[in-house]
């Protein structure tokens, strides 16, 4: 099911070097066609080989405009159907169509902490190189299972 | 996820080693795509599958784990994950990941509601005996916001595409560096690392997918995982284990979605086309595999097995009974709850495979309404999931492991036991591996295959302040290695203006077309779904002379763009990865994993002669595999699995 942009929404994220989709496609697929010579838009990004698209959505999450969505892929799926997220700073809303016309939506929490907010070694301690050689990490959460070691049958 | 579990561990140690040692840290991370959404878990995931909670063994997880794999595991390395992998889960929960939780009176809450953390003694809604329910869409976001945060955005540097490792001029069994290409600006980068973490996930695309049309990308495992991880091992010297093994995952069909939460979660059944649930009808073909088929769960293949019978003597489709599930369910539930649970129905295939709610919106399939079909996908080759593929690699040293090697063969400069001084190392001195990369030990999935980061990135701190006066130097000339990278955009140029066509050319090949035929070749001849997973000595021998010639043949691929640069490399790292396979079903004189793969010829599991491990090592300058036995050991009781055979 490979994603497409549309014409009418996309800005080519307003003529920066590199567009918001082309920066997180985990498979390099999307290209912003600058001059129109590969798509008859200029200024415009396109999904550069929709055979590889494996439907992560994360370029459709992404955009600023919201001009990516996805067409489910033609050699398996009849027309008609769209999924389509809203994804919003703690939470994601999806409208899901079906062909025949049946409607949902639905939302569901993504994070309970604002984007960027993670304070990664707050209130932890610091690694001591006496520990390097032990088992366990630099720092424990109530997470290490030291395990009963009569199950150890060799040790 | 292993490396953004290293990015987070290192980083403290490193900064240990300079206060304490005065070593002073160089570090890098580089990634082919962007953090935020690379890798397997890119796309978001609904469960995590592996999390002990305080009521089970490491060593219950490590019986589980070897049974799932057919009893050829390492158990020190399951071991230690398991008793690791909260501490994982603990941080994710910490850095915003909503985890689902059920209250005192038993009813499922979803991770937005303010419950007590799983730290605190909270209660996860455990949908398997291992698994919970996260609300996973922004997983790999989170989790990499806390890496970028660990390491500071000047250590780390996005679509870089590391193609090759290289070894140390005057040690070829040690690392000294890798290089790679920028797929953005026409930049080579050539590193020197003492100590290099190689964790690129596991092959996807080796086979022909179901589908090879436009929905040739909608793979199970992601597509861009290319094998990357498994073949710049092997080219680097570093020994490989258990290749032969794959995972044959049943899904639903053509989206691939999740299958763990309708088993586990909402007690769905798989059945044939006439309604029978062939797990039951078919139970009696568990007792042909003692003692695998006999535990409580039994092994996936074996699962696949069962299912495989009906597809074969024509009573498919396969389905999954989801109407059935849903109205049972609904029995007891308020109207509240039944809104809530078709909103988790959803969820499961939103939050990590829309690709499936596509499926259901376009063929009108609402799940309470019209059951969907299952089938068994292509094969896959991975470490992390429920296979065991990958390189073998140190073990930790307080768990009972052997220190020596039982079975004869073994070339002698691979080290005797399952631990030789570093967590996390390769048999190549400085290389390192997590995730996908660790083999004999798989059902890690996200969660241990961040805590296995981290232990390799604790290892890799200590390997290099034990080594600090150590200088290592590229055994081969950077303009060397730029030249090797370049070779598919040279051949390009050279011969461009030979034909009016670009893609039809005698003197090179895309790399699409050169996908294609590596899939035609592993799905007719090495086992893939054109021959319900057969094949024989004689089909592997037409394979390997096949992938010989693909293996020459590579080398005259073309690249006109970047983008093409990235796809030949991508397909030279499955053309070897799937060499290995090959060559391990080859060697391996056994079917270890019905339901995955058979060989005709030798369709039985030889408990007596196959149970060890089957390792490789590659000699890139001779281009030829050599197999191997290693002895398996266990280290827990696995007995303590099994119900006695019922014939």
């Amino acid at each position: 099911m490979p994603t497409f942009v549309r014409t009418d929404k996309c800005d080519g994220c307003k003529g920066q070097d590199k567009t918001a989709c082309m920066y997180i496609c985990p498979h390099d697929l999307m290209k912003l066609d600058k001059d129109g010579s590969e798509t008859g838009h200029a200024m415009r990004a396109f999904n550069q080989e929709p055979e590889q698209c494996w439907e992560c959505y994360s370029c459709v999450k992404i955009c600023p405009q919201q001009a990516i969505e996805a067409r489910h892929y033609a050699d398996v799926v009849p027309l008609g159907g769209s999924v389509q997220p809203l994804r919003g700073s703690d939470s994601i809303m999806w409208t899901i169509k079906f062909r025949n016309g049946t409607l949902k939506r639905f939302k569901f929490p993504i994070r309970t902490t604002p984007e960027g907010s993670i304070d990664c070694y707050g209130g932890k301690p610091a690694a001591s190189m006496a520990n390097i050689a032990k088992s366990g990490f630099f720092n424990q959460m109530n997470g290490y299972r030291t395990g009963n070691p009569a199950e150890l049958i060799r040790k | 996820m292993a490396c953004s579990g290293a990015a987070y561990e290192i980083m403290r140690w490193a900064d240990a080693a300079k206060a304490e040692n005065g070593v002073d840290l160089k570090i890098k991370l580089v990634d082919k795509a962007a953090m935020d959404r690379s890798g397997a878990v890119a796309q978001g995931l609904s469960a995590i599958n592996t999390y002990i909670g305080d009521a089970q063994d490491p060593a219950d997880y490590a019986r589980m784990v070897s049974n799932d794999l057919m009893g050829i595991t390492r158990d020190d390395l399951a071991y230690d994950v398991g008793r690791h992998v909260d501490e994982s889960v603990h941080l994710f929960e910490e850095w915003g990941l909503p985890i689902w939780k059920t209250d005192e009176a038993g009813e499922r809450h979803d991770g937005s509601v303010e419950m007590p953390k799983l730290k605190d003694g909270g209660k996860p809604v455990r949908s398997g005996k291992w698994q919970i329910m996260i609300n996973g869409e922004s997983y790999k976001w989170i989790v990499a916001e806390a890496a970028k945060k660990a390491l500071g955005m000047d250590r780390i540097q996005e679509r870089i595409f590391i193609v090759k490792l290289v070894n140390d001029k005057n040690d070829k069994n040690r690392i000294a560096g890798a290089v790679g290409f920028s797929v953005r600006d026409h930049k080579v980068v050539v590193y020197k690392a003492k100590a290099i973490l190689l964790a690129a996930g596991g092959c996807v695309n080796l086979f022909r997918p179901r589908s090879v049309g436009e929905g040739q990308g909608r793979a199970w495992y992601p597509v861009w995982n290319a094998g990357s991880t498994y073949t710049m091992a092997a080219e680097a010297g570093a020994e490989l284990t258990m290749m032969e093994n794959r995972f044959v995952p049943a899904r639903f069909k053509d989206g691939y979605g999740p299958v763990g939460a309708w088993f586990l979660l909402f007690k769905a059944q798989a059945t044939n086309a006439n309604g029978e649930v062939y797990m039951q009808k078919n139970k009696e073909m568990l007792n042909d595999y003692p003692p695998y088929g006999q535990a409580a769960v039994p092994a996936s293949c074996l699962r696949n097995h069962l299912m495989l019978k009906e597809m074969k003597e024509g009573r498919g489709p396969i389905y999954m009974d989801t109407v059935t599930a849903l109205a049972k369910l609904k029995e007891t539930l308020s109207p509240r709850e039944v809104k809530h649970l078709e909103a988790e129905a959803w969820e499961d295939f939103l939050d990590m495979c829309v690709g499936q709610c596509g499926i259901w919106v376009g063929e009108n399939i609402e799940p309470e309404k019209k059951n969907s079909e299952l089938m068994p996908t292509e094969p896959y080759l991975l470490g992390s999931h429920s296979g065991c593929c990958g390189i073998w690699t140190s073990g930790p040293e307080d768990v009972g492991a052997p220190t020596s090697e039982g079975q004869a063969g073994v070339p002698a400069h691979l080290p005797q036991g399952w631990n030789w001084g570093y967590r996390g190392m390769t048999t190549v001195k400085g290389l390192f591996t997590a995730g996908d990369g660790v083999g004999a030990s798989g059902h890690k999935f996200s969660s241990g295959s961040h805590a296995e980061g981290r232990l390799a990135a604790k290892a890799m701190v200590k390997y290099c302040v034990d080594n600090k006066d150590m200088n290592v130097e590229l055994d081969t000339d950077p303009a060397v290695l730029v030249e090797q990278i370049y070779k598919p955009v040279r051949n390009f140029l050279e011969f461009k203006d030979y034909t009016t066509a670009i893609d039809v050319n005698p003197n090179y090949i895309t790399p699409k077309m050169l996908q294609f035929r590596l899939q035609k070749i592993m799905d007719e001849y090495v086992a893939g779904v054109a021959t319900y997973y057969t094949t024989n000595d004689k089909m592997l021998a037409v394979a390997e002379e096949k992938l010989g010639m693909l293996k020459e043949d590579a080398e005259k691929m073309r690249a006109k763009d970047l983008h093409e640069l990235l796809r030949a490399w991508e397909n030279y790292h499955r053309i070897l990865t799937a060499e290995a396979h090959m060559k391990h079903i080859q060697f391996r004189e056994e079917s270890r994993y019905p339901g995955f793969y058979y060989r005709m010829d030798k369709n039985f599991v030889d408990e007596q002669n196959w149970k060890c491990f089957v390792n490789s090592i590659y000699d890139k300058t001779t281009k030829t595999w050599t197999c191997f036995k290693r002895a398996h050991v266990d280290l827990v009781d696995k007995s303590k699995l099994f119900k006695p055979a019922a014939h």
